[in-house]
């Protein structure tokens, strides 16, 4: 599905990818993790398209495209998804607009007429409830004035709605309470399919203990030093990351 | 030669032509007028209040203008099939500065309400009509409106008694049309009395490719208790040149909305004045400006809170795109003893290319020393982060672009008051983003 292979990157002219490898099988949950300031989340921006970013080499493929030349949007279309660590608010732009804007446009790519209202609005009911989303919240504009756990709510429900192939969560336990934690993971785990895979970029083994990785990777200073099964997640979270850097510094 | 002499001239040769097709209490403002202007001139660029507006400039064109009152070939239900959708409004036109008097439609307005041509109500109702026409003007310090006071025949005029509410929204359609550059000398008179309502539509249209110059005037008088609607819907042409001057004077308690909208002009001067002479006074002052190209708006607020109690809130909001430019002036003057005055000012702009500009300046001038008053103004860029995340989603650069500029005056267009008018102009200004809005003597409102 995803084959990252030799990724530079930089922003502002610093390099932060010194060359990442990285596969991603249709089914399978990787997690990324790794200390602060390694390049976790350079690394779901650059795939998504951010323009800040700059790819100064290597290679990504995304279902046999080169994913590298795809506009932000048509990466989307392709069905790429990133739940934003820091969803944007969107004043004077209604959640149902925004909605239906990016379920059109998708649609407009994949060749589909555009959804009449009706069932438009039945599948935003429909996937609201996926993840406890407040009808309120559907009517307001985009983001707008949601506390930081409706905020990831609204991403998992966004992921619902545009069904993606690759979902990457950025940080996506960050500022949550135990009960939202629960509501977005299980959200997370409702729309898993044997198809669809997800990258989580986490700090913690906190948000694992819902969303099972099949692979963790540990990301330092814009590298891959380590990948092992789920049980390195656990050792993280017993040990810190000072002995992996500690690993690497060695070597 | 000063571009002012050749409408003092004209004025010279033609006064008695003017007054034989106008109203004598028109008149008798003429030659007042007339030595005002030859005082004052056209302000230039060296005036603090036309920094940003080259009046001269306007003026100096050779326009034609029709004194001799000749008939001017239009059916305007011809052209205007029908008004905003559901609005329901009782329609009505004026060609270039003549109320169209042929086949009025069948509504019927609350009994005393008057409504019709400036003229004819001023031939009919002189006493009547001479306590307020030309009463809120600054003729003495505005050389536009002496223009106006000397060159204007006929209009409209609006009164509506004590008490009588008019359920109806009004809507006059104003026809630009000519063969030749021409220039418009447009008035209009508004009478509120005491507790009285009314809400008026007024949409600006250029059917022909000529260089026009409207220059209109509006007084309004509003009762103690009165509530008055007043929106304007700019929509003519590149090669239009719009000056209006409006003039509000309220009393206690009275509630006025004003909510000005450029869709689309050549060169627009707006200066809206406000005197807030009664306790408890309220007017909410909101516009809107989208433009492209070479075209210019510049709005002028002025509020006066003279007395104690009173409320003033404004919000402006301009989108500019190519090398528009936009100015935006807003004086607040609280005057000694009006305490308790409650004032806020918003304006917020947008320019999408580097060779847009804007020029805004807030202005308080404050007497009293217990009241509450803000002002904020900002220019600024679309939000990269929320074009980002949209992009994110899916949707196209263009399309969220779209999102972000119809969300940004979507605000303006929320504090339009009848329903039917706030759909429009949304479906408008999505039109207007697109590119899609028309030349003028399409009439998008009636389609």
């Amino acid at each position: 599905m995803l084959k990252v292979s030799n990724l530079h990157a930089s922003i502002n002219g610093k390099e932060i990818l010194k060359g990442i490898d990285l596969e991603v099988r249709p089914g399978e949950v990787h997690a990324i993790m790794g200390p602060n300031g390694s390049g976790k989340s350079t690394l779901s921006n650059v795939l998504v398209g951010h323009p800040s970013y700059e790819v100064t080499q290597g290679t990504v493929e995304f279902n046999g495209k080169n994913l590298l030349e795809l506009s932000p949007e048509d990466r989307s279309h392709e069905g790429l998804f990133l739940s934003f660590q820091y969803p944007v608010e969107i004043p004077g732009v209604s959640m149902v607009n925004f909605m239906r804007a990016a379920i059109n446009e998708q649609r407009k790519y994949r060749g589909l007429a555009p959804l009449a209202a009706n069932e438009f609005l039945k599948l935003m009911r429909e996937k609201r409830a996926l993840v406890e989303l407040d009808s309120k919240l559907a009517n307001r504009s985009v983001n707008e004035g949601f506390s930081g756990g409706e905020k990831k709510k609204n991403e998992i429900f966004q992921m619902a709605m545009l069904e993606p192939r690759l979902s990457i969560l950025d940080e996506t336990d960050s500022g949550l309470d135990i009960d939202a934690l629960r509501i977005v993971a299980e959200g997370v785990n409702k729309l898993k399919t044997p198809e669809t895979s997800t990258i989580v970029i986490t700090h913690y083994q906190r948000l694992l203990d819902y969303i099972n990785p099949d692979v963790v990777h540990v990301l330092y200073k814009g590298r891959i030093v380590k990948t092992a099964g789920p049980e390195l997640a656990l050792e993280i979270e017993n040990r810190g990351f000072d002995w992996i850097k500690k690993e690497v510094e060695d070597n | 030669m000063q571009s002012k002499e050749q409408y003092l001239n004209l004025y010279r040769e033609y006064r008695s032509l003017i007054g034989r097709h106008s109203a004598p209490v028109m008149n008798v403002l003429r030659d007042e007028a007339h030595d005002e202007l030859l005082r004052m001139g056209f302000p230039t660029r060296q005036d603090e209040e036309y920094k940003y507006t080259d009046v001269e400039a306007i003026f100096a064109p050779d326009y034609g203008i029709n004194l001799g009152r000749l008939d001017i070939p239009v059916n305007p239900y011809d052209v205007f099939k029908c008004d905003v959708p559901n609005m329901s409004t009782s329609l009505y036109f004026i060609v270039n500065d003549r109320f169209y008097l042929k086949a009025l439609p069948k509504v019927a307005l609350p009994e005393g309400v008057l409504l019709g041509s400036l003229k004819e109500i001023a031939e009919q109702y002189p006493d009547f009509v001479s306590k307020y026409y030309g009463q809120l003007v600054d003729t003495r310090s505005n050389a536009i409106t002496a223009l106006n006071t000397m060159f204007a025949q006929d209009g409209l005029l609006l009164y509506v008694p004590k008490g009588v509410v008019v359920e109806k929204p009004i809507q006059l359609v104003n026809i630009l049309r000519a063969d030749v550059n021409f220039m418009v000398n447009r008035r209009v008179l508004i009478i509120l009395e005491d507790m009285a309502q009314a809400r008026l539509l007024m949409c600006d249209h250029a059917m022909d490719e000529v260089d026009f110059l409207a220059n209109q005037v509006i007084e309004v008088f509003v009762g103690a208790g009165a509530s008055f609607e007043l929106y304007e819907l700019e929509e003519t042409t590149p090669r239009t040149c719009r000056l209006s001057n409006l003039y509000i004077h309220q009393q206690a308690d009275s509630n006025v909305l004003v909510n000005g909208v450029t869709l689309m002009g050549g060169t627009t001067r707006n200066t809206t004045r406000v005197t807030l002479a009664g306790r408890g006074a309220h007017i909410n002052l909101c516009g809107m400006a989208i433009a492209d190209s070479h075209q210019h708006v510049d709005n002028h607020t002025f509020i006066d809170h003279a007395v104690s109690d009173c409320t003033s809130h404004e919000l402006y909001k301009y989108v500019l795109d190519d090398e528009a430019t936009g100015a935006f002036a807003g004086k607040v003057l609280v005057r000694e003893g009006a305490q308790h005055t409650d004032s806020q000012q918003t304006n917020r702009n947008l320019c999408l290319t580097r060779q847009a500009r804007m020029y805004t300046q807030p202005q308080l001038e404050i007497y009293a020393d217990d009241v509450k008053c803000s002002h904020g103004a900002t220019v600024g860029q679309l939000n990269e982060d929320a074009l980002f995340y949209m992009q994110q989603r899916g949707i196209s650069h263009a399309e969220a672009r779209q999102l972000l500029m119809r969300a940004f005056v979507g605000e303006v267009i929320d504090e339009v008051g009848l329903e039917a008018l706030r759909d429009r102009l949304h479906h408008l200004v999505e039109k207007r983003f697109r590119g899609e809005l028309g030349k003028c003597g399409d009439c998008s409102v009636c389609k």
